[in-house]
């Protein structure tokens, strides 16, 4: 088969991957990308997207089920019922559209693309194992975006009843009885999915706090919400085993406990995909389990680039688009350097918790004397006319300056708004600035406003 | 906490504003009771603002150039303490009439005039601080990231600027797109030191301000209207130099070391009994030429800040122990800005001298509305033929000129010969009739 002589090869077509190669093409750079399984990689087809379909079609039928009895709004349902197998359809459906989209925009960009897994030879030469035979692809620079993959536990290996993410957003029956090992935010979303889809879950982690990366105010929510659902929660406790039907775990006293379980979900973190493509013969340098990057997205090796998950955390798929968007920049003659001040994150759990830049404690232990405004939704006009006042906005900034170093938030529909979080946080917003700004009455986001105004010293609503 | 507002002081003389020439201090300086605020200046007086109130600077009300009315506000101080009613009044430091403080009407301090400081949450009194303080250019520490928004930074780098050597003026430190303009304008210097010769193509600009602008000013004035002719004439001042030394050796202990400008100054007066039509000004305007009976002659002086001329007032009327007496003391005057406005301006002839600095001709320009400026040049012992051999001769160039439209050519030479003669036989100066 013919050789392939490129400027750019892109391996791995996930977020970061296809993002670099479209931008690239844009720039007029002649790109090839190599991606084994479909295009957008985990986050498109068994991460972010998939998760969230689910996770819709939970809440919609939660709420359904529970107008099965009297409620506040006056409606009444008669016996709903849900059809797994026809949600997960539907999942698929949007899945597919959004895979074609993705090849459809690579395609516009005149981005070449080769199906298969790819192995370097090489710093500058990638083989392809493709249905037609072994392509060979040779390129001046070359992007890693291999992404990464859940992590399994050796007492626990998947197969059968015990379920990576992958798998538990293709069952296509509700598990009577769902242990989810790991309670962090991928156990938590799907835990907390598929008790409102009728599960009865139990959620092992080993930590003393569910979510521990984030503080126990923003949890509080989220603990408080599983319970309402019949979540069990066990926290220091230790999954060691699964029988078939049930898990059996060290609680936090010490004592064994078997959970009955017909599925075990294991969510205990995720690792970059440095294996079985040839990366362990290029010896690039590594920081722990991933790959090391300058600011430039640089590896050890001239010209070869890394980015998104397999360079390290946050392992968010917003991170590694950007970092992709700035590589092919750099590849295409432009100056870029990772400037960016905060990489917004959100659990869509139920609540959902959404953060951005510094918490109080990561400020505080920076160094800064910081003033903390925290408004609750319970003051909220359109929190309470969507029956949901859990949860606040908070700010953190500097005492000297009002600079604002971190925002973070807990309720319902809070995703929505990393985006002025983050904008607030790179614009190098003060609480003046926010206070200072309209924020449309009556919505959520009156909230952030409130919290600014409230660090200042003069909330209104409160 | 309170603020004090210190407005433009009346620096009297019916004068309405006054040019703000130099700012000792700029926001978020703590200040002292007394400590030097501000210099503003009028015709040529400089007029220093102190503080009357230990504090903190929130903010300044003009730029170094600005004229500013007086009354308006000059400067606004924080206050520690209960409110911001310690209304005291201070001096200024040259007994000109004094700052007049304000207290300012900060709500916050008259609401609560009794609690006190500590009993509230220091988050509570906080909050005004930092408003206020932010208003200064950046501060920051060497590991923070520069502050900047998005499009700020990919300019940047796009220049290949460093933002942490960017001066920032926005909010909190943040650096705008006018100081990236302004870095860029001013051109970023290489990172390599290059080493022996190189080329440097950076220019600074700097803003005509205070003394300089009137300098300027009047410069342009006395060069524009006036067609100066100017006039050279070597005077043979060893005569001169014996009888200085003698009565320098001979002098009592209150009296000053005589110069030659007292000497000068004697010769003039006496040759501007003879030739009124010297001593004057001319208002081309009004078409008038003015004649005075007084000699009040301005005496050309560096400062540190520039050029300035005190006047030596009633010249005709100070023997020459007198005139280098007033002489020294306007001089020091000038040169400490000390010197009040009625002693830098009336003057109706000038002397210019470079004094030591050497130099055997200058062409001077005059002292605009005045019609003649005398220039002293460097007394050098020259070789002079006097009919039989070359004698050593102590040689003084005077280099003079005359408004042309009113001081005839002819007049002008009688004029520097007269002068010429008298300081030749420096006894004629002191001989009456």
């Amino acid at each position: 088969m013919k050789e392939i002589v490129c400027k750019l090869l892109v391996i791995g077509a996930g977020p970061g991957g296809y993002i670099c190669a479209i931008r690239a093409g844009q720039l007029g750079v002649d790109t090839v990308i190599v991606e084994s399984t479909k295009a957008g990689g985990t986050c498109l087809n068994v991460g972010c997207i998939p998760s969230k379909a689910l996770i819709h079609a939970a809440e919609e039928f939660d709420k359904v089920r529970h107008m099965v009895s009297p409620n506040a709004l006056g409606i009444t349902v008669e016996a709903p019922k849900l059809d797994l197998a026809q949600t997960i359809r539907w999942k698929d459906g949007i899945v597919g559209r959004l895979n074609s989209g993705v090849l459809g925009l690579l395609r516009k960009a005149k981005v070449k693309i080769v199906h298969g897994q790819a192995k370097f030879r090489d710093g500058k030469t990638v083989e392809v194992d493709t249905e037609t035979g072994t392509q060979v692809i040779r390129a001046e620079t070359v992007v890693i975006a291999t992404g990464s993959e859940p992590v399994e536990l050796p007492s626990l290996p998947f197969g059968g009843a015990v379920l990576s993410s992958t798998e538990a957003l293709a069952l296509t029956s509700v598990p009577a009885a769902l242990a989810v090992v790991g309670g962090g935010y991928i156990g938590l979303e799907l835990g907390t999915a598929f008790a409102k889809l009728g599960s009865q879950v139990t959620v092992v982690e080993a930590m003393p706090q569910i979510l521990p990366q984030y503080d126990a105010e923003l949890v509080k929510p989220v603990a408080k919400r599983l319970a309402e659902l019949g979540v069990r929660v066990l926290t220091g406790a230790k999954a060691k085993s699964y029988s078939g039907e049930a898990l059996v775990i060290d609680t936090a006293s010490g004592e064994e406990e078997r959970i009955a379980a017909d599925k075990v979900l294991v969510t205990v973190g995720r690792r970059p995909r440095t294996e079985g493509s040839g990366l362990e013969e290029l010896d690039l340098d590594r920081a722990g389990r991933f790959i090391r990057i300058d600011e430039c997205c640089r590896t050890s090796m001239r010209g070869v680039y890394a980015i998104g998950d397999v360079t390290g955390e946050p392992m968010l798929a917003h991170r590694a688009m950007a970092q992709g968007e700035m590589v092919a920049e750099i590849v295409a003659g432009r100056k870029r350097a990772w400037d960016k001040r905060a990489i917004p994150a959100v659990c869509f759990t139920d609540p959902e918790i959404v953060t951005a830049g510094l918490s109080p404690d990561e400020a505080n232990a920076q160094g800064y004397e910081i003033r903390v405004g925290l408004f609750p939704f319970a003051a909220n006009g359109r929190a309470m006319t969507t029956q949901s006042e859990d949860g606040f906005v908070r700010v953190v900034a500097r005492t000297d300056t009002n600079l604002v170093l971190g925002l973070q938030a807990v309720g319902v529909g809070v995703s929505e708004l990393s985006s002025a979080f983050s904008l607030a946080l790179e614009m190098g917003a003060r609480l003046e600035d926010i206070a200072g700004t309209i924020h449309a009455h009556p919505t959520r986001s009156e909230a952030l406003q409130e919290a600014a105004l409230k660090a200042l010293g003069h909330a209104l609503h409160i | 906490m309170g603020e004090f507002v210190i407005k433009m002081p009346d620096v009297g003389e019916g004068v309405a504003e006054a040019e703000l020439v130099e700012w000792h201090v700029k926001p978020g300086d703590p200040v002292r009771e007394d400590m030097v605020l501000a210099a503003v200046m009028t015709d040529k007086a400089t007029v220093e603002i102190p503080s009357p109130v230990d504090g903190v600077v929130l903010w300044l009300g003009a730029e170094v150039g600005d004229t500013v009315a007086v009354k308006a506000p000059l400067l606004r101080i924080q206050v520690t303490g209960e409110d911001g009613n310690a209304a005291e009044v201070a001096s200024l430091a040259t007994a000109e009439p004094p700052a007049k403080v304000e207290p300012a009407k900060d709500k916050s301090a008259e609401a609560k005039p009794a609690a006190p400081p500590s009993a509230r949450p220091v988050a509570e009194t906080k909050v005004i601080q930092p408003e206020k303080i932010v208003e200064r250019p950046a501060l920051r520490e060497p590991t923070e990231r520069p502050l900047a928004s998005p499009a700020v930074r990919l300019r940047a780098q796009e220049a290949g600027v460093d933002l942490r050597q960017v001066a920032a003026t926005g909010p909190a430190g943040r650096i705008t797109h006018d100081n990236l303009d302004q870095f860029i304008a001013r051109g970023a210097q290489p990172a390599t030191a290059p080493t022996g010769l190189a080329r440097k193509t950076s220019t600074e600009e700097i803003k005509v301000t205070g003394l300089r602008r009137r300098i300027a000013e009047k410069m342009r004035l006395a060069s524009s209207r006036i067609p100066h002719i100017t006039y050279v004439e070597e005077v043979d001042v060893t005569d001169l130099e014996d009888l200085r030394a003698t009565m320098n050796a001979g002098r009592k202990p209150d009296q000053p070391k005589l110069t030659i400008l007292p000497f000068l100054m004697r010769a003039l007066v006496k040759t501007l009994g003879e030739q009124p039509g010297i001593n004057a000004t001319f208002d081309d305007d009004a078409g008038i030429v003015t004649r005075y009976g007084a000699v009040h002659i301005g005496i050309a002086t560096q400062t540190p800040s520039g050029l300035t001329v005190p006047v030596v007032r009633h010249a005709e009327a100070r023997s020459i122990w007198d005139s280098a007496a007033e002489l020294t003391r306007l001089a020091d005057a000038a040169r400490n800005g000390t010197a009040a406005r009625e002693e830098l301006s009336g003057s109706t002839i000038t002397i210019s001298s470079l004094g030591a600095l050497g130099g055997i001709v200058t062409t001077p320009i005059i002292n605009h509305p005045e019609v003649a400026i005398i220039g002293v040049n460097k007394i050098m012992t020259r070789p002079v033929w006097d009919g039989t051999q070359f004698i050593p001769r102590k040689m003084m160039n005077l280099s003079s000129s005359f408004d042309h439209r009113i001081v005839d050519g002819w007049d002008a030479a009688v004029f520097v010969q007269r002068i010429k003669a008298l300081l030749e036989t420096p006894a004629l100066i002191f001989i009456e009739g």
